[in-house]
């Protein structure tokens, strides 16, 4: 198999290339992105060892169009940020049978930098990947006694762009060694894996074409540091498994469902291909 | 009043007399244009913000009439121009009627 | 009201027709609409400014900055959607300028029009034309 040629006459057809060729169709393939004028982010480096086809990997805020990467430059024209609000007050809000809140156990959210880097994580006690969104349901049900949090409910999806916020500008660091091994490499398989009537895997968009046009619309390397993802499509933050069940369901396949083991393999392999860019939730994307 | 709607306002602590100063107004609201059907076809009503206003110690900066095409979680930037210190209230005006305030001190020199 | 030409031929065709084409009538709704603004004066050249994206990556959120200096207020409107009306900023005494920033809804490539009135209670106009473009997959 080819792995980088694009073939099928539905890719051929839908996938406009040529007209931008790589990184030449991006506004200013030199630019920085800076948030309020003091976390500087990464958001382009060297790629992880174990990527065999790319040599630099992009935050998807370079594809984007200039006046869609000033939305992110400060938090106030950040709408995400209106999210990360709410969870902050849920943060410190007394709840459930026992009356505990997150801050009982978590000072405050900014005791808790740097874990967003860090997930999707294995858990010793549970034998499993665990999500960030896996470790907030944990808390929730074990220790406030809570119902679980739907996965891609807005009261996860803004828990998860707050402990995102806390931990911008830090560098993604995902172990995939170790007993998370079995999980990335099922996560691996899955990524060029093509599927649906269209015969499309991720790696198709994502690591073949990144920098060309999809119709109007440039392509990224599909990476996950800037989750939870604040759209002008939906005007609201996005988790990263509802941006997984888009992509497949767009690939015309049944799509695995939020939280399950398939998406959790494969959000720890996409977090894997980001080692080394900031964390960057919530960011702003079209 | 509608669900989760959440004002957010940026005004500079101080500033000097007569100096002009950029303010910043957003609030959460889903902003229904009033042009999107369902899924059984029929049009769902229009609800918006219609209206925004910021003044300054009771004397008017700017005042703003939103239709269904200003996006959802409006946005507002201005400038004003202060002569002493005082608050700021920056008000919304719901279709459904709901009134949303946020006021902001500023000290000037 | 005023029945133009073009909304006589739409009556004609029968609302539901008209209710499938709400763009061919837009070019006469926006020229009604700021007539409504102006009181039916002709707007002038210079004055006014409007920035705003060549290209706007998703039309549901256009950045959009209007300014001109002296303007008492300024209203945006843009020609193909629905409703031609925006917004519009009527300035106080306490405006540092007449200057405004928002985000708005574009329902496809079209050309935004922005009336300043001035202190003279006359008016003057600028456009651009803002491309919409459509994503890629729906994803």
């Amino acid at each position: 198999m080819i792995k980088r040629a694009l073939t099928g006459a539905v890719c051929v057809a839908t996938l406009v290339a040529g007209a931008f060729v790589g990184m030449n169709a991006v506004a200013d393939e030199h630019a920085n992105l800076i948030v309020n004028g003091e976390i500087e982010m990464v958001v382009r480096t060297e790629a992880p060892e174990h990527m065999e086809n790319v040599d630099t990997i992009y935050s998807g805020w370079v594809y984007r169009a200039t006046e869609t990467q000033a939305l992110q430059m400060d938090d106030f024209d950040n709408p995400g940020m209106l999210w990360v609000d709410q969870a902050a007050e849920y943060f410190e809000t007394a709840q459930g049978p026992e009356g505990r809140s997150c801050q009982d156990c978590h000072e405050s959210p900014e005791a808790l930098a740097g874990v967003r880097a860090v997930y999707p994580k294995w858990d010793e006690e549970r034998g499993v990947v665990q999500t960030l969104e896996n470790q907030i349901n944990e808390c929730a049900t074990e220790r406030m006694g809570l119902e679980p949090l739907k996965y891609t409910g807005s009261e996860m999806v803004n828990m998860s762009a707050l402990l995102a916020s806390v931990s911008r500008g830090m560098p993604i660091n995902v172990a995939i060694d170790g007993p998370a091994r079995e999980t990335w490499e099922l996560g691996k398989e899955l990524y060029y894996q093509r599927t649906g009537q269209l015969e499309l895997s991720c790696a198709n968009c994502h690591e073949d074409n990144y920098g060309n046009r999809i119709r109007s619309d440039m392509l990224s390397q599909g990476q996950i540091n800037g989750f939870p993802v604040y759209r002008l499509k939906n005007a609201k933050l996005n988790a990263v498994h509802s941006r997984f069940k888009g992509c497949v369901r767009d690939t015309r396949a049944q799509t695995y469902a939020p939280g399950s083991a398939e998406f959790v393999a494969l959000e720890l392999y996409l977090a894997s291909r980001g080692n080394g860019l900031s964390v960057e939730g919530p960011s702003v994307r079209n | 009043m509608a669900e989760n709607v959440k004002p957010r306002v940026r005004v500079p602590r101080t500033a000097s007399a007569g100096e002009v100063i950029t303010l910043k107004a957003l609030i959460s609201h889903k902003m229904e244009s009033g042009q999107r059907k369902d899924g059984d076809g029929n049009t769902i009503p229009r609800s918006i913000i219609n209206r925004f206003t910021c003044d300054f110690n009771g004397e008017n900066i700017i005042d703003a009439t939103f239709g269904g095409a200003v996006s959802t979680n409006p946005f507002m930037e201005f400038e004003a121009k202060v002569p002493e210190s005082g608050t700021f209230l920056f008000t919304w005006y719901d279709d459904d009627g709901s009134v949303y305030e946020e006021s902001k001190e500023i000290a000037v020199s | 009201m005023k029945i133009t030409r073009r909304e006589t031929l739409m009556l004609a065709m029968g609302a539901a027709a008209a209710a499938m084409i709400p763009s061919a009538a837009s070019g006469a709704a926006i020229d009604d609409a700021i007539a409504l603004f102006t009181g039916g004066a002709t707007p002038g050249e210079g004055g006014v400014t409007l920035v705003a994206p060549e290209i706007a990556e998703n039309g549901n959120t256009v950045p959009i900055e209007v300014s001109a200096p002296g303007a008492v207020a300024i209203a945006v409107f843009a020609q193909k959607n629905p409703l031609p009306d925006v917004a519009s900023f009527k300035f106080g005494p306490l405006a540092g300028a007449q200057r405004a920033a928002t985000r708005i809804r574009l329902s496809g490539t079209q050309d935004i029009v922005v009336v300043a009135q001035m202190a003279d209670g006359s008016f003057v106009q600028t456009s651009q034309e803002v491309k919409v473009t459509i994503g890629g997959c729906g994803g």
